[in-house]
C-alpha cells in the first residue's frame, strides 16, 4: 500500500496557488515523517476547483478542491493524521458520492487517462500504467501497413480541427518514397479557450512520444519534431524530460526495442504566431522562416519539411494512437459517432459552473456537455450562446444545443469542432462585441499573404467597430455577409477560410442584437461602451468611497456616508467601479 | 534604437552552439533575446555579417513573431491574457486598471524601466480567467483590484531595494 498526498501541479493549478500548497504540505509531511509521501501530478481536469490535492492509501482515493494553506493544514491534521475526511473540500472520492461526481462520471477518459493520475516527470509511472505497450506491439508484431489499416478501421480523425482521417494521412506519407521522412507533432495550440493539448503535454508527455513513435514507424520517418508554443514553458520542460527518459530506455533513438527502427525527436519552440498552427506555416517556421502558409499541393505528405515527405498530427490525435491499439480499433470506433471514432477532449470555459477539461465520446450533444457535465450557467444567469471551435469557430444559440458534437453536424450549423474549445456566454455577453473580439484576433493574426484575409478582416472589423460605437447602418449587415463570403472563398488557408465564422453565425442567430445596436443605438447586454451609461443605485449605495478611489477618471462624486453619483461628462464607461463595489450598487444601462 | 555598446561574446557563444544546424534562425534570435532582453540592432547587424543571413531576412522573422522585441523591456513584463474566456470574464477592465496603475498602454514600458505591459492571446489557463502574468508568476481569477495590489506590492519592494 502506498500512502500518498498528491498535488495537482499543472500550469492552471500553479496559477491558482498550487506551489504554496505544495510547499506547506512538504513541510508538514516531513515533520510528520509517517507512511504518507508527497507526490505531484498534472491537471486533473477540474480546473474550477484548483488547487487540488489527492490523498490516497493506494486503493481509496479522496480528491480535495479549493485547497489553500489553511485547508492544506487541515487535510494533514484531519485526514492524514486521523483518517477523518475533510468533507467541505471533498470533490471526488472512490468511497462516496459528491456533488461534482457527474463531472467525472459522464466522462470516458482515454486521452486523459493518465492526466492527474501519474507523475508526468517519471517514466516509471507511465510504464506502470501500461505505457509503451502499444508501441511494443506495433514495432515488434505488426507491419507498418497493418498499423495504418488499424488506424483507418478505428475512424480516428485529426483532433487539431480539420478532422482528417489519421490512417489515411499516414497512408499518403507512407506512399511517398524518399531517403528521409519527417514526423511532426503540432503542439502550437493557439486557439484562445483551448488548453487540452497543454494539459496532455504537461500531464502525460510520454503518451505523445509513444504516438509519434508508432506513427513514425507506420510511415517510415526517422526524425521527429514537436513544434510547441513558447507560451507553454512547463509543457516544454516536461517534454524534454520525457524525451531524455525515453532515450535512456531505448524507447527513442537507434534500434528502438532492438528492432531496426530508429527515431530521434527534437523540440522546436514557436515564437508566437497563431497561423503557425497551419501545417505549411508550421513547417516554414521550423525551417526558420516567417510562418506563412503556402499553396497545397504539393501536400506535406509529398513535399513537406525541407521538401521531404512529412506527416503532421496534433497532440491529442497522437495521444489517442496508443489507446486505439490498446483497446482495439473496433471498440474505439464504436465509442464514437458514425463517421468519427473515439473520444474528444473539450475545454469548457466561460460562464459555466464547472469549467475544465472533459473527455466524452464523439456525438454527445452540446446540451449534455454544458448543462449536465459543466453544471449549467453560474450566478443564476441565463445561457445566451456557446462559442466553439476557437476564434474562427461559430456562436450557437440555445435552440441548437441538441446538436451532436461531430464534424459533420456542427458544420451544418456554421460552427466547427475545431480544437474543442467551448466558451459559454451568458446574458451579460454582447454578441456583437464577441464577434468583434474574434475578428480582431483573426485580423491581428492574419499573416498578410492573401489580400482577402489581410484587408477583408480589416474592413469587417471597421464595420463592427462602427456598430459597437453607435455609428452602425442597416446596410452594414449585408456588407459583413458579403465580405465574409469573399474571404471564405478566396483565402489560402483555414485561418482566412474560417475567420468570418463568428460574425456570420452571430448575424444568423443573434441578428436582433445587431439591430438593437444599429437602430436603437443600444447594447442590450450593457457591454458596448459608447451605447451604455454607468449609474449608481442611490438606495443601495452607502457611500463607502471605494469606487471613488478606483475610478481612473475621478468621475465619482459624493461625500463619505452619502450615496455617490457619476459625473457622466467625465465617465469613460470602463466599469472598474462596477467590479469594485462591495454592495453591487453600480450598474450599466 | 539604442546606441549603447553591447558585449558580443554571448552572441558568439550562441552562434557557435547552432553552427551548421539548419533552420536555426528562430532559436538563435530566441537565445539572443534571452541574453539581452530584446534584439539589439547592433547585435543583429553583427550576426548578419558573421552568418551571411541578410538583415532583411532577420528583420522579417523578428517582426513576424509576437515573441520578439526590438526595444528593451522593463524588469517585469506584465502580461494580461485576452483569450476568449478572459475576454468574457472582464479582461478589458483588468487591462484598463493595470494601464491606469502603470500609466502606460499595451507594449509600452514605464519610465522607471520597471514594467512592460503586454497583451497576450491565450495562456491556456482559461478556467482561472481572467489571468495576469507578472514575470514568471501567474495570477488566476485576477480582478482589477487584485492586479493593482500585486503591482503596488512589487513597486514597494523595488523602492525598498534601491
Amino acid at each position: 500500500m502506498t500512502h500518498k498526498v498528491i498535488v495537482g501541479y499543472g500550469s492552471c493549478g500553479i496559477a491558482a496557488g498550487a506551489k504554496e500548497v505544495h510547499d506547506i504540505l512538504d513541510e508538514e509531511l516531513k515533520a510528520l515523517n509517517n507512511s504518507y509521501k508527497l507526490d505531484v501530478t498534472s491537471c486533473m481536469g477540474m480546473c474550477y476547483r484548483e488547487p487540488m490535492v489527492e490523498v490516497t492509501d493506494g486503493t481509496k482515493r479522496y480528491i480535495y478542491g479549493d485547497v489553500n494553506k489553511k485547508v492544506a493544514k487541515q487535510i494533514i491534521e484531519d485526514h492524514v493524521k486521523s483518517g477523518q475526511v475533510v468533507d467541505k473540500n471533498l470533490v471526488f472520492s472512490t468511497e462516496s458520492k459528491t456533488e461534482d461526481q457527474k463531472f467525472i462520471d459522464a466522462q470516458t477518459r482515454l486521452v486523459l487517462k493518465n492526466c492527474g493520475r501519474i507523475n508526468p516527470e517519471r517514466v516509471e509511472d507511465y510504464l506502470a500504467a501500461g505505457g509503451y505497450e502499444s508501441a511494443k506491439k506495433a514495432l515488434t508484431s505488426m507491419t507498418p501497413e497493418e498499423l495504418r489499416d488499424l488506424m483507418i478501421k478505428s475512424n480516428l480523425r485529426g483532433r487539431g480541427g480539420a478532422g482528417f482521417p489519421t490512417g489515411m494521412k499516414w497512408n499518403f506519407a507512407a506512399a511517398s518514397v524518399a531517403d528521409q521522412k519527417y514526423f511532426i507533432c503540432n503542439a502550437d495550440e493557439g486557439d484562445p479557450g483551448a488548453f487540452m493539448d497543454r494539459s496532455v503535454l504537461e500531464g502525460d508527455p510520454h503518451a505523445v512520444l509513444e504516438g509519434m513513435l508508432i506513427g513514425s514507424y507506420a510511415i517510415g520517418a526517422s526524425e521527429g519534431y514537436i513544434y510547441c508554443r513558447a507560451e507553454y514553458p512547463l509543457a516544454i520542460k516536461r517534454l524534454k524530460i520525457a524525451i531524455k527518459q525515453a532515450e535512456e530506455r531505448n524507447l527513442l533513438g537507434e534500434n528502438i526495442l532492438e528492432t531496426n527502427f530508429s527515431l530521434h525527436i527534437k523540440i522546436k519552440e514557436g515564437a508566437g504566431a497563431f497561423v503557425c498552427g497551419e501545417e505549411t506555416a508550421l513547417m516554414a517556421s521550423i525551417e526558420g522562416k516567417r510562418g506563412m502558409p503556402r499553396m497545397r499541393p504539393p501536400f506535406p505528405a509529398v513535399s513537406g519539411l525541407w521538401a521531404k515527405p512529412t506527416n503532421i498530427n496534433n497532440v491529442e490525435t497522437l495521444a489517442s494512437v496508443p489507446r486505439v491499439i490498446e483497446i482495439g480499433p473496433e471498440k474505439y470506433a464504436q465509442m464514437g459517432h458514425e463517421k468519427s471514432g473515439g473520444t474528444k477532449v473539450f475545454a469548457v470555459t466561460g460562464k459555466v459552473k464547472r469549467s475544465g477539461l472533459v473527455e466524452v465520446p464523439m456525438g454527445i450533444t452540446l446540451k449534455e456537455l454544458i448543462f449536465d457535465i459543466a453544471g449549467g450557467i453560474k450566478d443564476d444567469k441565463k445561457f445566451k450562446a456557446v462559442q466553439l471551435g476557437g476564434p474562427t469557430g461559430g456562436c450557437l444559440p440555445y435552440d441548437l444545443l441538441d446538436t451532436p458534437v461531430d464534424y459533420e453536424s456542427l458544420k451544418k450549423t456554421g460552427a466547427i469542432v475545431g480544437s474543442g474549445g467551448l466558451v459559454v456566454a451568458d446574458e451579460s455577453t454582447c454578441m456583437v462585441d464577441m464577434a468583434r473580439f474574434f475578428l480582431n484576433f483573426a485580423q491581428n493574426e492574419s499573416c498578410g499573404k492573401c489580400t482577402p484575409c489581410r484587408l477583408g478582416t480589416k474592413r469587417m472589423l471597421e464595420i463592427l467597430n462602427a456598430i459597437t460605437e453607435g455609428r452602425g447602418k442597416e446596410e452594414h449587415i449585408e456588407e459583413l455577409k458579403s465580405i465574409g463570403a469573399q474571404i471564405t472563398q478566396s483565402s489560402l488557408c483555414a485561418l482566412g477560410g474560417t475567420a468570418p465564422n463568428p460574425v456570420i453565425t452571430t448575424i444568423r442567430y443573434f441578428e436582433d442584437e445587431y439591430l438593437a445596436h444599429i437602430n436603437d443605438k443600444k447594447c442590450p447586454a450593457g457591454v458596448c461602451r459608447d451605447l451604455i451609461t454607468i449609474k449608481i443605485n442611490q438606495e443601495a449605495c452607502p457611500g463607502c468611497e471605494i469606487c471613488k478611489k478606483e475610478c481612473p477618471q475621478e468621475a465619482i462624486i459624493g461625500e463619505r456616508k452619502s450615496p455617490h453619483e457619476i459625473d457622466q461628462e467625465k465617465c469613460i464607461q470602463c466599469k472598474i467601479c462596477l467590479g469594485s463595489c462591495p454592495f453591487n450598487a453600480i450598474y450599466a444601462e | 534604437m539604442t546606441t549603447e555598446v553591447l558585449d558580443f561574446k554571448p552572441t558568439q557563444k550562441i552562434l557557435d552552439k547552432f553552427e551548421g544546424k539548419k533552420g536555426s534562425l528562430i532559436p538563435i534570435l530566441q537565445n539572443i533575446q534571452e541574453e539581452y532582453g530584446y534584439l539589439p540592432q547592433d547585435i543583429l547587424n553583427q550576426v548578419s555579417e558573421k552568418t551571411g543571413t541578410p538583415m532583411s531576412q532577420m528583420f522579417g522573422v523578428a517582426t513576424f513573431y509576437a515573441q520578439f522585441r526590438l526595444q528593451p523591456r522593463g524588469k517585469y513584463t506584465v502580461r494580461v491574457c485576452h483569450g476568449t474566456a478572459c475576454h468574457v470574464s472582464g479582461a478589458d477592465q483588468l487591462s484598463e486598471a493595470i494601464e491606469h496603475e502603470l500609466g502606460v498602454k499595451d507594449k509600452e514600458t514605464t519610465a522607471d524601466k520597471l514594467f512592460t505591459l503586454e497583451t497576450v492571446a491565450c495562456l491556456g489557463c482559461c478556467s482561472l480567467a481572467p489571468v495576469m502574468v507578472v514575470g514568471e508568476e501567474t495570477y488566476g481569477r485576477c480582478t482589477p483590484d487584485k492586479a493593482t495590489k500585486i503591482i503596488r506590492k512589487i513597486k514597494k519592494e523595488e523602492s525598498n531595494d534601491s
